[in-house]
């Protein structure tokens, strides 16, 4: 039970029949996919090489700077990622918006999960740092993006609404607060509906990697209840503070409806 | 109680002087694109002129607070929003927005539908009600809030021509009884003249006339 089977090229190369097969039924049902199909394999393969030898490389040269600067690399691309997927071009102040809340609700729980829950040592260990980061970065960007659409769209679908309830004599805070929560909300709800089916409809990625690894079963899940937990606190913390600042854009300091989140 | 100097917004709208008397009841009329909507919006800023002054009770529109003023001035928009919920909710929620301190028992509330002329219970959908009886509501909603000033913007467009009439005469009825100003935009002119101390008439964004009706 303690050991891995290591694949070898050969083995590996025999995995990529499935992508063969998937071009394969594209091809004959004349799905113009193939480009896509071919591309995102070659990526996907180059990518995890590269970062199959930055890995070994980083474990085996233990460095605070390299830590962080991989952390910092991970936040760079992961707004920059966000941008990319929301539609529509996004004004400045949310972009300044979404990068802060990003940066902080993913390091403040980062913090937290690393130091008080896991107690990782040293404090900058990439083997931890590193993996965990890279969930929480990439849960909270998930759901920042979803956050984004809502708000946006709401305000745009909800002007008449929001313009209404400003008439009425509403703080911009409360003409929007329905648009905001439903914003939240759907942000939250892929991180908890995933918590629902875990461990019965399927077995998460890090719980599965930890077990083919050879770890027990009991310490996987362990890893995994408290991995949940983190995400499920960085995505909430990440897009809260998102929706709390993002709204606030659709207005001017007159308190009257702009419209601006979007140009 | 309000006056314009040289307003200018953006190509809509172009001022050169108009004032709004305290305790009146005055009209605008005009065809439709002629800025009366973007008008009356100044009033309870929310807009802003590119240029010019607007003044309320003399003071600068640019110091007065937005939220503070449309709590006093408080506007009715063409079709106005219908909030999830039932009537009740629906009267109620002006007063969660100005965060009124007392709120209404539900006599007070069903007095108000009767001035409106709204046959419905305070418990019914307000979703499921025709644009009609909406709008009755959302007229019911304002003045619930006693605001000095009152902006309505077409309060009939949805109402037949009878009901309309009454509606409005209840209103206008209840400007007068409790003091208080009224603006209101109206396509009908027969409405204007029948009701109005001030008529202002806009065309293309420009003021084409202005001037006191003699109602007696």
């Amino acid at each position: 039970m303690n050991s891995i089977i290591e694949l070898s090229i050969m083995q590996v190369a025999a995995a990529y029949i499935f992508s063969l097969v998937v071009l394969i039924i594209v091809k004959v049902r004349g799905i113009s996919r193939e480009k896509e199909i071919i591309i995102s394999t070659i990526r996907m393969t180059l990518q995890l090489i590269f970062t199959g030898y930055v890995l070994v490389y980083i474990f085996e040269n233990m460095n605070p700077w390299i830590t962080v600067l991989v952390i910092l690399a991970m936040e760079v691309f992961a707004i920059h990622n966000i941008y990319k997927r929301t539609k529509g071009e996004l004004s400045k102040k949310m972009k300044t918006i979404i990068a802060g809340s990003m940066a902080a609700g993913t390091l403040v729980s980062l913090i937290f999960f690393l130091f008080i829950v896991i107690q990782i040592s040293p404090w900058y260990n990439p083997r931890y740092f590193i993996p965990i980061a890279g969930m929480l970065i990439g849960n909270s960007m998930t759901g920042i993006s979803l956050g984004v659409d809502r708000l946006v769209d709401g305000m745009n679908s909800k002007k008449h609404m929001v313009e209404s309830s400003l008439m009425l004599g509403a703080t911009p805070k409360m003409a929007s607060k329905s648009i905001v929560d439903n914003a939240f909300d759907s942000a939250i709800l892929p991180t908890i509906n995933s918590m629902v089916g875990m461990g019965i409809v399927f077995l998460p990625g890090m719980m599965t990697g930890q077990i083919l690894s050879g770890t027990s079963p009991v310490t996987a899940i362990e890893y995994q209840i408290a991995i949940m937990m983190g995400i499920l606190g960085s995505v909430s913390l990440t897009v809260i503070l998102f929706v709390q600042l993002g709204y606030r854009t659709f207005f001017n300091k007159e308190d009257q409806l702009t419209l601006n989140g979007k140009k | 109680m309000f006056s314009f100097e040289n307003v200018k917004y953006k190509n809509i709208i172009d001022i050169e002087n108009l004032n709004i008397e305290k305790n009146k009841i005055t009209c605008i009329v005009g065809e439709s694109g002629s800025g009366k909507t973007t008008l009356l919006k100044f009033f309870n800023k929310l807009i802003s002129p590119d240029s010019g002054e607007i003044k309320y009770m003399d003071k600068s529109m640019k110091e007065v607070d937005s939220v503070e003023l449309r709590r006093e001035v408080v506007m009715l928009p063409q079709s106005p929003a219908i909030y999830e919920g039932n009537v009740k909710e629906n009267l109620l929620i002006g007063i969660k927005f100005s965060e009124k301190e007392e709120i209404p028992e539900d006599e007070e509330l069903e007095k108000i539908l009767k001035e409106v002329s709204l046959a419905k219970n305070l418990y019914e959908d307000a979703e499921k009600m025709s644009g009609g009886e909406q709008q009755r509501l959302a007229l019911g909603r304002i003045i619930l809030l006693d605001p000095k000033v009152y902006l309505l913007d077409e309060p009939s467009s949805a109402l037949d021509e009878e009901t309309e009439h009454l509606v409005i005469e209840k209103m206008v009825e209840h400007v007068r009884k409790t003091n208080k100003t009224l603006v209101m935009v109206t396509h009908t002119k027969r409405i204007a003249e029948e009701f109005a101390d001030n008529i202002i008439e806009v065309k293309k964004g420009k003021i084409t006339s202005q001037g006191g009706i003699d109602n007696e």
